[in-house]
Formats: structure tokens, C-alpha cells, sequence
């Protein structure tokens, strides 16, 4: 039983801290907002530079064998900062399919662009009926030759515009809702059939719609098994959602300090608003409210390595509830002790509200997974 | 970071789960499940039986009875026994008194009290809330003057936690009425069987009696009965309401309800089947556990804190057990009240005599949920704890 992080993690988290105050105000991030696909190349070497990129790779792999408490660290410090940059859906979810279903050809042909920042991912998973039901796939691959042909639309896929490789959930057989028959591709972002619609999203991040028309692909395009990966997908999914949990925390930890240092300096009727009590008890309960999250963070994140999968995806749907619950309260609140300036878009508390909010929504939100946990014969 | 228990901890627990098998009368542990009150001499007869194993006052330091238990120890033991469930320690004596005397009292009154604490053979209250001091406690008015080698004690305490059973009583009274109000408080401690001494039981709402009125006429105490410094009694409150930190969440209480809980709505029917099939009410039940599960969490972070770092600076976490502690104990009330619907409505017609076995599992539920709005009441109001939480952890 040990919630503390050893002398290496320290450092690593040492590290990334100083790199984000250094170069991650919040004037920066709106430049690097106004920038190619809606983030900074230059910030993104930087994560490279420090092997942050290849932080969960395997050391074969030219990674540095990090765990689940290593992409906790690192996702609490984007998260902190409020970073753009596309760690989670090139080092979290396209890393965590390529470390668990890539053929050594395929980690030879992708780690090593991802590791040194010359190439990114991005997840097409979401579809318009399929909201947050893994399984609900519309998209077909169909076996043609030794290779596939995909069709299919593909929805607010995070980092759509500037990825150089998508990977694709498809179906290569059954029906819509058949959790048999899922296969994952590795497409090459213009392979000839894709086209990409891009757009900010309500958070500042960047996504793409993304039509599929015959987009051809040859064998070593498959993941996994290409007729029964959905074990594959929950298991990528959830290392995501433990990673937003991690964000969800950074988030809550700087917006409950920039709300406590506003009330603290903000006056009214002639004092500092933060010595009434209304808005101490509203503060303390945002305190509450962000540790309970980090409980459950780390639970999910230490979760993370159970075997058990059902064990394993029980506990990190918890934690999704949490972090949620929690989120909703910590980001209203933060906006309420703000007052109007709190509504204003040069204010930062309210773009820690918006990511925050997000993060509620991205792969299951609190109803979704308070359900599963219910479902699946609770906690206790 | 590492969320398993070693196996040596792992053992320990079977160890402790075992002997609560073994040991806690039926009858006890039955009471304890259906939410009803214990008599004194069922209290008194498993804290011996505790006591007898060594493990009456597991966390006194090992010269005064006390195991040398490691805090996750402590953790695992709170929790089996609370969620078997088994009575805890009587906290007056045990954890509040024990720990002062020990901390600054003097041999003379280490020698006399602590042996009869563990073994139960004083009963001890608490005698800190006054009819005008509840949440400000610093405001108390009793009295106690010097006369000779006495002490002379005038005034009135309440809601003293079951002083109906009580031989002795730790008591803050004023000693010196010029000084600053925290300044001039002392810790006297002294016979419930004092002459002077009147006991007069306060019914609560949920028809038990659990706290009285407590009051001083003239009540003569040996001037030895002080502990500690005269005049310091506050800094000694202070130093036993921090003293126990994790136990107040009680998350092995509240688990073993919900266990009870997803027993019951197995059994009981609404809409032609077991209402844990009801979504609604199944969801109620899952968040309710997701909470507990944050705060059980929460409570670890702080075991494994003070177990590296000792108890010295408090992780900020731990003012966040109380609150939420109490707040899910609520909740496990409530989903009670909701699973027996319509049938929390009897009194206690039957009593505890057996003659309706079919029926008696939901006497005691509705009086339990009212019982248990206490839980935010008291140790420090909900109000009280936040308070602390903007002030100490937010530096508001």
C-alpha cells in the first residue's frame, strides 16, 4: 500500500512541470492554438527532447518502459497546463494499440515517428449512432485480395487534421451491434478515399470529421485480429479514460488554485470575497470534491495493470464517475466564485471549464459508466 | 505507488476476521446488523473479550497495552471489525481519554486509569458540549474553583454520549474566568458517582436514548483529578479531537450496510420483482458505492501517508474523511429507507423478542436513518469541518 512516487517518477514529474511553466503560460497557448492543426510542432519536439513521446514504449522498442503511473504524471501536467498537443491520442491511445497488438513490423514502422515527434495519431472510433458503445460499429472493412477496403464516417476524431496515421475501428462481419466482428486498421491519413473535415472543438482542441469512401490497405494494416478485437479496443479505451481521469485531475487542481487566488484578492464591500463564508464552504467543498477525484485516478491508474479484465473495466468506470461528478462541481463552482469575469473568454477559468467538460463526454460519460458499474453487480 | 496489501497484511487480516468469527457473540453481531442498540453489558462483554486478546487498545503505545501495529494494521483491523460488524472501542475512554493521560498526564494517574479503561472497568463520557457551546465549545461555561485540595464544579454539559452508563467523566471546565476564552479552560477528570453529579436522558428523534444532560452542583473533586497543566485543558481537547483522523470515515460501517442493502433489495419486491432489478434504484446504489470507493481511497492515501511520514503533518486529504464519510453513512440510510418503502412506517411493535421474524429486519430502519443525521452533527458540524478545510488547507 504506497501512494507515493518513487525517486525516477518524481523526477519525470519534476521535469514536465518545469518544462510547461516554462513554455505553457497562458498567452503561449493561445498562439500555439492559431497554429496548423491547432498546436505547437515546436512544444511538441520539446515532449520529445525529454522522452516524454516514448515514455510507455517498451526500451526494444526505443521506449522507456513507463507504466500507467508514468502517463498518470504526465497527463496531470497537461492537464495542469491546459496543453493542446495530442499526447493522448498519439502516445495513449495509438501507442497503447500499437504496444498491445502491433506486430514488431508495425511498432518498426511507427514507434520510432512517434517517439521522436515526426509523426502523430489519432483515434477514428466515434460514429454518429454509436456514442459511447464501443461495439457499435457502422463502418465495414471488407476483405479484398490479402488486403481491405473501408467505408465508413468516422466523427470529431481528435487530432484528425494533422495525424499521419488514423487508426480505424471496422467491421469486417455481423451486424451493427454484433460485439463480434470489430477489426482495428492502420490508415495512412492520405491514403486515396479520406477526406477530412476540421474543426476547433468547444475546448480549443482540434478534430476532423472523416469519411472513408474504398480506402484500400494491405494486410499490415491489420491490428490485432482483424474479425474479434473489441477485448483490444476496451483495453486501449479504458488506458484513455484512466489518462483523462489523470488530465481531469490537473485541471481540477489549477482551477481550484486560480479560484482560491482570485477570491483571495477580488473585493467587495471592502474586503477579499474569499472571507465570506458562502464562499469559503463553496471553496472546501471543490477541495472535497478534486480529492476524491485524485482517489480515484490513482485507483484507476494502479486499476490499470489488474488481469482481471471485468475487474479492471469495473474500476475505471468508477473512477469515470468520479472524475465527473467531481469535474461538473469543481468547473461550475470555479466559474460561480469567478463572477462575470469567469464568462469571459480572456479569463483562463473558463477554458479549464470548457476542457473540463469535455472530458465528461470523451469515451463515456457519468450516466454511461455509473450504469456499467451497476450492471456489473456494483463495487462492494 | 502500489495498491495491493502484502501478504503478511493480507494474513493479518484473516487473522482478525477470523477471531471476530469466533468471538463476537451472535446475538451482538445481530443487533449490530439491524441497526439496534446494544445493552451495556453486551458493550461490555466483547470489549473484554477484545481486551483479553491484546487488541482492547491496539493503537496506546505498546507500555500501556497498545499492539505496535502499523498504521495500515490499525486500518485493516478498524475496518474488519466495523464491517463484521462488531462494536468498536468505547471511543470515550479508549481513543479520547486514554491517549491524554497518557500524552500529559502523570504516572500516578497513568497507573490508576489506563489499565481500567482497556479492561472497561470505568466507563467514561465526555464531558465538552454545554447548552451554549456547541460548535464555538470554547465558549463553555462550567465552572471549576480551587477551594483547598478541591476542586468545587458548577455547571452543566449535554449531549454526553451514553453517561447513563458512565462511572467516570473527562470533563473541560473554566478555571480561570479573566483569561481569554481558550486560555483559561482546564481537563479534570472525576466519579459520574460524585455526589452532586445529576444524569437526565435526552430522548432523540429517533426514539432512543443515547445522550443526556449532564449537571454539576457543588461537585467535590480531589485536586489531583486535573490532567495536565491547569489552564491547558484546550490545548488537550484540541489533542484529542486530532488524535483520530482516519477512523471517523468509517467506510467498513458503511460497506458492510450497502452489503446489506444489496442483500435486502434482492428480497424485498416492488413492481412484481426484487427492487435491485429497478435501474433506478440499482444506479442510486452503484453511485453510493463509487463514493465509498473514492473515499476508502482517500482514507488509504492517508493510512499509507502517516505510515511513512508519521502523524505529525496531517495529509491535506484527511479533512475531506469526515465529510464525506458522514455524508455517504447518510446515503446508506436513506437507499435503506427506500428499499423498505412503506414498511418504514411501524414503531417497534414487536421489540427484539423473535415473535416475527419475517418482520423484525425492518424495525429499526427508519429509526436508524433518523438517528444517523447525527453524523454531520457531530465531532465538528459538516459547517465546522469546511470551516477548517478554507482556513488550514486553502488559507482562506
Amino acid at each position: 500500500m504506497d501512494f507515493d512516487l518513487n525517486e525516477e517518477q518524481r523526477l519525470l514529474k519534476d521535469s514536465i512541470d518545469g518544462l510547461l511553466t516554462d513554455s505553457y503560460d497562458f498567452e503561449s497557448r493561445k498562439k500555439y492554438m492559431m497554429e496548423k492543426g491547432g498546436w505547437s510542432k515546436t512544444v511538441w519536439l520539446k515532449l520529445a527532447e525529454q522522452g516524454l513521446l516514448g515514455l510507455p514504449f517498451a526500451e526494444a522498442d526505443g521506449g522507456f518502459g513507463g507504466g500507467g503511473v508514468e502517463t498518470m504524471i504526465v497527463m496531470e501536467a497537461l492537464g495542469k497546463a491546459l496543453v493542446l498537443e495530442p499526447y493522448l491520442a498519439t502516445v495513449v491511445i495509438g501507442g497503447g494499440f500499437l504496444r498491445h497488438a502491433g506486430t514488431d513490423a508495425q511498432k518498426a514502422a511507427h514507434v520510432p515517428g512517434i517517439i521522436d515527434g515526426s509523426k502523430t495519431l489519432a483515434f477514428a472510433q466515434l460514429e454518429k449512432n454509436s456514442r459511447y458503445d464501443l461495439f457499435d460499429v457502422a463502418t465495414t472493412a471488407k476483405k479484398k485480395g490479402d488486403g481491405w477496403v473501408i467505408d465508413g464516417e468516422k466523427f470529431v476524431v481528435l487530432n484528425g487534421e494533422n495525424a499521419d496515421t488514423l487508426i480505424v475501428t471496422a467491421r469486417t462481419k455481423g451486424e451493427r451491434r454484433d460485439k463480434a466482428g470489430i477489426g482495428v486498421f492502420l490508415v495512412p491519413a492520405n491514403a486515396k478515399g479520406v477526406t477530412k473535415k476540421s474543426y476547433p472543438t468547444q475546448d480549443g482542441l482540434h478534430a476532423a470529421d472523416i469519411t472513408l469512401t474504398g480506402v484500400e490497405i494491405g494486410p499490415d494494416a491489420v491490428l490485432g485480429n482483424p474479425e474479434d478485437s473489441l477485448a483490444l479496443i476496451e483495453r486501449v479505451v479504458d488506458e484513455a479514460r484512466v489518462a483523462l481521469c489523470a488530465e481531469a485531475v490537473g485541471l481540477m487542481d489549477e482551477s481550484l488554485k486560480t479560484t482560491v487566488e482570485y477570491i483571495k484578492t477580488r473585493k467587495q464591500f471592502g474586503v477579499a470575497i474569499g472571507s465570506f463564508q458562502s464562499l469559503q464552504h463553496r471553496a472546501s467543498d471543490m477541495f472535497v470534491a478534486a480529492e476524491q477525484a485524485r482517489s480515484m485516478s490513482m485507483f484507476a491508474t494502479m486499476a490499470g495493470d489488474f488481469e482481471n479484465a471485468k475487474e479492471r473495466s469495473n474500476a475505471i468506470a468508477a473512477a469515470k464517475v468520479q472524475i465527473g461528478k467531481s469535474l461538473k462541481f469543481v468547473g461550475q463552482q470555479a466559474i460561480q466564485l469567478h463572477g462575470g469575469i469567469g464568462m469571459t473568454m480572456e479569463a483562463k477559468i473558463g477554458h479549464y471549464f470548457k476542457r473540463l467538460t469535455m472530458i465528461e463526454n470523451s469515451f463515456g460519460d457519468t450516466d454511461y459508466h455509473q450504469r456499467r458499474v451497476a450492471d456489473g453487480g456494483g463495487l462492494i | 505507488m502500489d495498491l495491493a496489501f502484502t501478504k503478511e497484511e493480507q494474513a493479518f487480516r484473516e487473522e482478525v476476521r477470523q477471531f471476530f468469527r469466533d468471538n463476537v457473540p451472535p446475538d451482538t453481531r445481530r443487533k449490530m446488523v439491524e441497526g439496534r442498540h446494544l445493552s451495556k453489558d453486551e458493550m461490555v462483554t466483547w470489549w473484554r473479550i477484545l481486551n483479553k486478546k491484546g487488541w482492547g487498545v491496539s493503537h496506546w503505545p505498546k507500555q500501556y497495552g497498545g499492539t505496535g501495529w502499523t498504521s495500515v494494521q490499525h486500518y485493516i483491523f478498524n475496518e474488519e471489525l466495523q464491517s463484521y460488524p462488531a462494536p468498536q472501542p468505547l471511543a470515550f475512554g479508549v481513543s479520547m481519554v486514554g491517549p491524554v493521560i497518557y500524552t500529559f498526564g502523570n504516572e500516578e494517574q497513568k497507573k490508576q486509569y489506563l489499565p481500567r479503561i482497556a479492561n472497561v472497568d470505568d466507563w467514561w463520557c465526555q464531558g465538552f458540549s454545554e447548552p451554549g457551546s456547541g460548535s464555538d465549545l470554547a465558549s463553555l461555561k462550567t465552572k471549576a474553583e480551587r477551594k483547598g485540595d478541591k476542586w468545587i464544579i458548577n455547571g452543566q454539559k449535554t449531549w454526553t454520549t451514553l453517561a447513563q452508563h458512565a462511572d467516570m467523566i473527562f470533563c473541560l471546565c473554566r478555571t480561570d474566568p479573566g483569561a481569554k476564552k481558550q486560555m483559561g479552560i482546564s481537563f479534570i477528570v472525576f466519579s459520574m458517582k460524585s455526589k452532586g453529579v445529576t444524569v437526565r436522558p435526552i430522548q432523540t428523534i429517533d426514539g432512543g436514548v443515547e445522550v443526556n444532560e449532564v449537571f454539576f452542583d457543588d461537585v467535590e473533586v480531589p485536586v489531583e483529578n486535573l490532567i495536565g497543566e491547569e489552564n491547558k485543558g484546550w490545548d488537550y481537547a484540541k489533542f484529542l479531537l486530532g488524535n483520530e483522523r482516519t477512523g471517523i470515515a468509517r467506510v467498513g460501517v458503511s460497506k458492510e450496510r450497502l452489503r446489506r442493502i444489496r442483500d435486502l433489495a434482492g428480497k424485498v419486491e416492488s413492481g412484481g420483482k426484487p427492487i435491485i432489478q429497478d435501474a433506478a434504484f440499482r444506479e442510486k446504489l452503484a453511485a453510493c458505492e463509487i463514493e465509498l470507493k473514492a473515499l476508502e481511497l482517500t482514507q488509504l492515501r492517508v493510512v499509507a501517508d502517516e505510515g511513512k511520514h508519521g502523524k505529525g503533518k496531517p495529509n491535506p486529504a484527511s479533512s475531506v474523511l469526515k465529510i464525506k464519510g458522514s455524508e455517504i453513512q447518510q446515503t446508506t440510510t436513506e437507499l435503506l429507507m427506500e428499499v423498505i418503502g412503506p414498511f418504514a412506517a411501524p414503531y417497534d411493535v414487536h421489540g427484539d423478542d423473535g415473535s416475527n421474524e419475517a418482520m423484525d429486519w425492518t424495525a429499526q430502519i427508519a429509526p436508524s436513518y433518523f438517528n444517523n443525521r447525527k453524523v454531520s452533527i457531530y465531532g465538528g458540524s459538516n459547517e465546522i469541518q469546511r470551516n477548517i478545510i478554507a482556513k488550514a488547507v486553502l488559507g482562506l
